[in-house]
């Protein structure tokens, strides 16, 4: 079986789970024998080189890259921003324009290769994936990592990209997507009958963070304990309330260092806000980490937090756990149906969240005791799991159009 | 001739309410949750009288009255009958009718469901005689044959329990304590004189307590006349089938419409069936039978999980960490004289909340999960430790201030 493939960027290059989940699966299809093209913009200073030197023992899988600034997460307000940095003038005038030119450029690649099934990860590229069907005839399968209403928190839905959301799955022969929550969400808020959709829990591969580097020690010298965010600084992910809830904290332990890793269009908020509650000198904004970076703080920390306000599924927790880092999470995610030894809260609830930071700062048994059972946990919940389960549904997809 | 030894364990622990660390030193009220969740003491109580304690003693008198040599024994735990006082008393007086029948024979056991014979042998002593004068009390009896914490036994406990003046002693059938030997005998611990064992017959008791409605076993459904079958082949080679389970089977473990009750009702008409069976308490089996051989059990025995052994409250280091923690204070709070503070130490040595924080098979949603009325064992760790420091800032207060 050949997949025709519309992902994103690969890590350690990429800007969230999009990457990471794109990554995985393909390595997983390819190791069962499932062949890939794998279709992505050409990003300036990130090309497909790396993925390919990862693959390239793997002759399954193939790379298209499609020259264009587009990136997951892009807002139009982001794009315009993007394109005013180049004279070139190929690209669209507005973040919609220009995924419309993607998917054109995709019909060419389309048009020219053979596969069964087209596979397309998330809205920015369901264009694209909808030229690709029109064009071969192929029956085309939606991987919904996340919805218009995660992205916004409920407030604020961009109505253009909800209708290419929702038209796109009307479209579509099929839809993944990464949890029972987000599948809940699109029966609820697209009217897609919930037959047409599968649910794929996304996975990690241990083996991809053998040797984590041991940083942050000084810090740690003094018994400062580390409690940390790692996320984009949006609406969707919850951070005011890690820093109402590290504000709770620290009116009982002093000697706790907040440590937020990511970036955003909220994180200047957050920083006044850090300052309004009298908090910023123990709250460290660390910017945007990938890699080792990221890896290493995941490992210093002693507790990770996840607020989202709604994730659809949420990899950084499992990345934390296979760090070495026990978790504590939103009830309002898709991690915590897979995850079950892990501390969960609703995201809005501070008291109960700060409770629980402490406790696990408090209680060395309560911390290794969670981390030793999640640790174990998460060796089920993989990509070759998910890989499998994807193919049964290609070929669920694929009776189902007759072909 | 092979008697049937009917004991029902009857307990409920005050489980301890979401508790946070902001509470600590604001709040001494421990058990009082009043929401609708599991953890509310009150609740829990009514709705189990209503569906198992209620029901099953009607069907029991019933028995009784109908049968002049039906007899059963029950354990009950000092925890749960200060619960019957306070939240159903209507329930305490059914089970004093069963009682005042003279053939419904009451066990001891430690007043708090505890396992301070484990940890504290000193505290043991004192609950168990809590434990006793509770049931004099309410019952006007005084027993004879004790039975410790979920089965809980090795050698070492049937010494003492065998200097404290107790005649007989219950625990798990369990395969890996008798190897080729029969339950269906009484023995006698290791190192001790005249204290008798008696064991659980766990394939008969469980097909009661656990198969009962399972449509997946082989011998669904049970009913009374393939039970009575069961025990007549134990005739000849037995002397007693000792039917030890939880109390709450009937009508909360196995609902009514299962047909336990019905079950219940008819099984001692088929027992009498056969001429030489009969019912025993463990008190009469005891004065009747004579122990066949010595048997020695040197670890910890018990009647949870497959493994019938310590690790449904002492496996991950949650666990472990809050009965140390627990004991600890052991010293400082009876030193205090303070009868609140005592009861309220006492009530959290109670083994459930150690099995609350079981990690093991969490993840695959088995009776642990089943019995677990906080979402996960790390919550009930976090409130149960929560109590803990709360209770040791009043330990020091009162220390500090005599």
């Amino acid at each position: 079986m050949r997949i025709l493939m519309f992902g994103w960027e690969f890590p350690p290059h990429n800007s969230g789970g999009l990457g990471t989940a794109c990554f995985g699966l393909t390595r997983a299809l390819a190791k069962r024998n499932i062949e890939v093209i794998f279709v992505l913009p050409k990003n300036i200073g990130v090309d497909a080189s790396f993925a390919k030197i990862i693959f390239a023992d793997e002759h399954l899988v193939k790379f298209h890259e499609v020259e264009s600034i587009l990136k997951p997460y892009i807002t139009s307000g982001d794009y315009v921003h993007e394109r005013d940095k180049f004279l070139r003038d190929i690209y669209g005038d507005t973040l919609l324009k220009e995924i419309r030119r993607y998917a054109l450029r995709a019909r060419e690649i389309a048009k020219k290769e053979h596969f069964d099934i087209i596979h397309a990860h998330d809205w920015l590229s369901f264009l694209a994936g909808i030229e690709a069907k029109k064009v071969s005839g192929k029956p085309l399968v939606l991987h919904m990592h996340a919805t218009e209403f995660d992205r916004t928190g409920g407030q604020g839905v961009n109505q253009e990209v909800y209708d290419i959301e929702r038209s796109s799955m009307e479209l579509a022969d099929g839809i993944i997507a990464v949890s029972n929550f987000t599948k809940q969400k699109i029966v609820e808020h697209y009217g897609i009958p919930e037959e047409k959709i599968e649910v794929v829990h996304n996975g990690i591969d241990e083996e991809d963070y053998a040797s984590i580097p041991e940083r942050l020690t000084e810090l740690k010298k003094h018994g400062q304990k580390i409690v940390l965010f790692a996320g984009r600084i949006t609406i969707q992910k919850g951070p005011e309330y890690f820093i109402r809830a590290a504000k709770r904290v620290l009116e009982y332990d002093t000697n706790v260092l907040f440590f937020v890793a990511g970036s955003g269009d909220m994180e200047r908020q957050m920083m006044l806000e850090a300052a309004h509650l009298g908090i910023s000198d123990h709250i460290l904004f660390a910017g945007f980490l990938r890699g080792d970076d990221l890896n290493a703080v995941y490992r210093a920390a002693d507790l990770f937090v996840l607020p989202s306000v709604s994730e659809p599924f949420g990899i950084t927790p499992l990345e934390s756990i296979v760090s070495g880092t026990p978790v504590l999470i939103s009830k309002q995610s898709g991690v915590s149906e897979v995850l079950s030894h892990a501390l969960k809260v609703d995201f809005w609830d501070v008291e109960d969240m700060a409770n629980k930071i402490l406790c696990v700062l408090e209680y060395p048994t309560l911390k290794d005791t969670l981390w030793q059972n999640s640790r174990e946990e998460i060796k089920k919940i993989n990509w070759d799991t998910a890989s499998r389960k994807c193919i049964e549904y290609y070929e669920k997809i694929k009776k189902e159009v007759g072909i | 001739m092979a008697s049937l030894c009917f004991y029902f364990q009857v307990h409920q622990p005050f489980r301890v309410k979401d508790y946070r660390v902001f509470d600590i030193g604001n709040d001494s009220e421990y058990f009082n949750d009043d929401s609708n969740r599991s953890i509310n003491n009150k609740k829990i109580l009514n709705k189990v009288a209503g569906k198992c304690y209620l029901p099953a003693n009607a069907v029991l008198l019933e028995l009784l009255n109908k049968h002049p040599d039906f007899k059963v024994s029950f354990s009950f735990s000092g925890v749960f009958l200060e619960q019957l006082e306070e939240f159903s008393p209507e329930t305490l007086e059914s089970f004093q009718k069963l009682v005042a029948t003279g053939r419904v024979e009451v066990l001891e056991e430690t007043y708090y469901h505890s396992l301070s014979f484990i940890y504290s042998p000193e505290e043991f002593r004192r609950q168990v005689e809590l434990h006793r004068k509770k049931i004099k009390k309410l019952f006007g009896v005084t027993p004879k044959v004790f039975r410790n914490t979920e089965l809980i036994y090795n050698n070492a406990l049937a010494s003492e329990v065998e200097k404290m003046g107790y005649r007989g002693i219950i625990a798990e059938g369990a395969d890996h304590i008798l190897g080729w030997r029969s339950p269906n005998f009484l023995y006698r611990p290791q190192g001790t004189q005249n204290i008798k064992l008696l064991l659980k017959n766990y394939r008969l008791s469980d097909d009661i307590a656990f198969r009962f409605s399972s449509k997946d076993w082989k011998d669904f459904p049970l009913t009374a006349p393939k039970f009575a079958s069961w025990a007549n082949q134990v005739n000849g080679n037995g002397n007693v089938i000792n039917l030890f389970m939880d109390y709450e089977t009937f009508g909360e473990h196995q609902w009514e419409d299962t047909g336990i009750f019905n079950f219940l009702r008819h099984l001692p008409e088929e027992i009498y069936k056969h001429p030489d069976n009969d019912f025993v308490t463990p008190s009469e089996a005891i004065a009747r039978y004579e122990p066949v051989s010595e048997l020695d059990v040197h670890n910890f025995v018990s009647w949870a999980d497959v493994e019938r052994d310590l690790s449904a409250w002492l496996s991950n280091a949650m666990q472990h960490d809050a009965l140390q923690s627990v004991y600890k204070l052991e010293r400082e709070v009876i030193d205090s004289g303070d009868k609140k503070l005592i009861d309220d130490w006492r009530r959290l040595q109670t083994s459930d909340h150690f099995y609350y924080m079981c990690t093991k098979w969490f993840n695959d949603g088995d009776v642990h999960k089943y019995f677990n009325p906080y979402n996960t064992p790390y919550e009930a760790f976090i409130a149960y430790m929560n109590v803990l420091q709360d209770l040791r800032l009043r330990a020091h207060k009162l220390a500090s201030s005599n």
